[in-house]
């Protein structure tokens, strides 16, 4: 199906098998994978706050996520009197499920011979390819969304609101800057996309899609991919502080462990897709010896860069606010990555009407900007809306209480909303 | 199209998926009109969609199938399930009375018409049960390669007008949602009706102190 040369000579036993050990092999490494990283996390941002850290289980308390595994296992089942019970059980499978199922389009080596069978080290290579990801980014709406509307409670429904709102708004954003990419490889399929950064330019610079599409789209791609995780800054879906726990507030047990699965699993996988993407995936220096695994520790190496900085946000930037989420998303990166689709584009034709583009995005850029301040001037601000609908009109306040006088005051420019942040 | 030919022009594999994917996706149809609850019709109409995706797939029209679950997975019905939630139509539905009159003699004829001409389409040559094969004939490219060339040079016009009605749109539909809330409405709105309002007790014989109190909270 793909354009694996496994597949070649059509599909006989051998090949079969290769398929489920690679499925199986990535699976398990993915499982040890996320038990890592969470270890990984929470020391990382202990040291960064000063703490120690999980330091019993196991050494240096590597194992400590394997304990707190075995533990939500045997915890008690909660399921809400409340919840709608199907979609609640299915929740958490639909979060699980494109998480892993994206990483089987990541290349996480070269080529290979296995018994004979020459093969590529990713699980699939679909035509596809990267449209996959789109379709499973899409899909991972519906856990969050799911989970939050079966717990039949209002946190978890605001969480899930909150939380498809920002995937579909930063989605656009994304597909912007992956179709950037497939611009300038002239295809869809991962290991295309690696395959054309492979190679320097004089001599010495990498060849990779960071520099060669400028690095804006790469920047803008980070940034969906952070808001699309729910991770910090852009965790308004779990916000602790507001919303107990957001969209798994009434999970328990493994249920929850599976949400807790699924966002560090997909926490890597992201970063193995920005490699894959924009830093030339497994491609590095060779040294002329064991050609099979300096691709293999070279993609290890940039994707864990990417997992610190995930970490490193976490423990550095504090969390949006929604206006902020929204405004940055639709106003900021959206137009950002349209225009910057178009430059590239132009820029396969020819140099001039490269320049000539960026020229007339500048100019466009500056038209949008003045257009937008005076949107925020005339005082149909965005956080008007957030104001409360249902406070008591005259009439209302004088059937509660017949003797009372509504003072009300003038209307200020600002709205309460706006001046308080947190 | 007998059974015999089925079996010859279809690998078993292919055969497998077809008939899994097919039920899944008469389950999903089905359980869109049956279920009761709007979520759960929501849900069914994705499995369709997905197992209509796998058929794509398995035809080897994989871009087609990318977009299905794209577009209609992720984001109509996604909307679909904005509205389900967000305007509390999750309940149960009364279904005695129509709310077109003549709607179910009206739907019987439309699905036997629409029975009539699937059979139709299923008698002519058009179905062949083979994967695409356009880009494989013409010279080694894929499937997705030949789609892009076709939409970027043949069919350009028509890609592009409708681009342009899908963002008119959008437009139209933003122009129509702040239609009613100019700015000067929105003041006057908050002024009468939701700034904050203080309500105090006024020197009234007739009112009790609790009810002054009840009304501060």
């Amino acid at each position: 199906m793909g354009a694996d040369q496994l597949f070649s000579h059509g599909v006989t036993l051998a090949v079969f098998l290769i398929v489920i050990v690679k499925v199986l092999v990535a699976f398990a490494a993915l499982m040890v994978a996320v038990m890592l990283m969470i270890w990984f996390e929470r020391k990382v941002i202990s040291d960064m706050q000063n703490r120690i850290g999980p330091n019993r289980a196991g050494p240096w308390g590597m194992l400590q996520t394997l304990a707190d595994g075995i533990k939500l296992f045997f915890k008690e089942d909660l399921i809400p009197e409340n919840s709608n019970r199907f979609v609640f059980k299915l929740a958490p499978y639909l979060t699980l499920m494109p998480a892993f199922l994206i990483f089987t389009i990541v290349p996480i080596g070269g080529i290979v011979t296995i018994f004979g069978h020459t093969t590529e080290l990713q699980v699939a290579d679909p035509p596809m390819g990267i449209l996959f990801l789109l379709a499973m980014s899409s899909v991972a709406v519906y856990g969050v969304m799911l989970a939050g509307w079966s717990s039949g409670s209002k946190y978890p429904l605001i969480g899930s609101v909150r939380a498809s709102a920002q995937m579909i708004s930063y989605e656009a954003a994304m597909g912007l800057s992956v179709a950037t990419v497939v611009l300038i490889t002239g295809s869809l399929s991962t290991r295309d996309i690696v395959l054309s950064q492979m190679g320097t330019f004089f001599s010495f610079i990498p060849k990779w899609n960071i520099l060669r599409l400028g690095v804006v789209p790469f920047i803008i791609f980070v940034i969906a991919i952070t808001a699309e995780l729910n991770r910090p800054p852009f965790d308004l879906t779990e916000a602790e502080q507001e919303l107990v726990g957001g969209f798994h507030t009434e999970y328990s047990s493994i249920r929850f462990a599976m949400f807790f699965l699924a966002e560090f699993m997909n926490t890597i996988t992201m970063s193995a897709v920005i490699v894959t993407l924009f830093l030339g995936g497994p491609d590095g220096y060779d040294p002329s010896f064991l050609h099979w695994l300096w691709p293999i520790l070279w993609f290890l190496g940039k994707t864990i860069v990417f997992l610190f900085g995930y970490v490193w946000l976490r423990g550095a930037l504090p969390r949006l606010r929604y206006d902020q989420l929204m405004d940055l998303g639709w106003k900021v990166l959206i137009p950002i990555s349209l225009a910057w689709i178009l430059i590239v584009a132009a820029m396969q034709v020819n140099r001039y009407m490269g320049f000539g583009l960026l020229v007339l995005s500048l100019l466009c850029a500056v038209l949008l900007f003045r257009s937008m301040s005076i949107g925020d001037q005339s005082g149909e601000a965005t956080d008007i809306t957030l104001a409360p609908t249902h406070w008591p009109l005259e009439s209302e306040a004088k059937q509660i209480a017949p003797g009372l006088k509504v003072v009300r005051p003038t209307f200020r420019s600002g709205t309460p909303e706006s001046g308080g942040s947190k | 199209m007998t059974g015999h030919l089925l079996l010859t022009t279809i690998a078993l594999p292919d055969l497998f998926t077809f008939i899994f994917a097919g039920l899944a996706a008469l389950v999903g149809a089905g359980g869109v009109i049956l279920a009761r609850n709007p979520v759960h019709s929501a849900l069914m109409l994705v499995m369709t969609l997905f197992s209509v995706a796998v058929l794509f797939v398995e035809q080897d029209a994989q871009f087609l199938a990318a977009v299905q679950v794209i577009v209609y997975a992720g984001a109509i019905v996604v909307l679909f399930l904005f509205v389900i939630m967000l305007l509390g139509v999750d309940r149960r539905e009364v279904i005695q009375r129509d709310p077109l009159p003549a709607q179910r003699p009206l739907a019987v004829v439309a699905a036997i018409l629409v029975l009539l001409e699937i059979g139709l389409l299923a008698r002519s040559h058009w179905s062949t049960g083979q994967p695409a094969v356009v880009g494989p004939t013409n010279g080694g490219q894929t499937n997705i390669v030949e789609l892009a060339r076709a939409v970027f040079t043949t069919y350009l016009l028509p890609f592009e007008a409708t681009s342009a009605l899908l963002v008119i749109a959008v437009l139209g539909a933003v122009v129509l949602a702040r239609r009613a809330a100019t700015p000067t409405d929105i003041v006057s709105k908050l002024n009468t009706e939701s700034s904050d309002i203080l309500v105090e007790a006024v020197a009234d014989p007739a009112l009790s102190s609790d009810d002054g109190q009840r009304s501060h909270q």
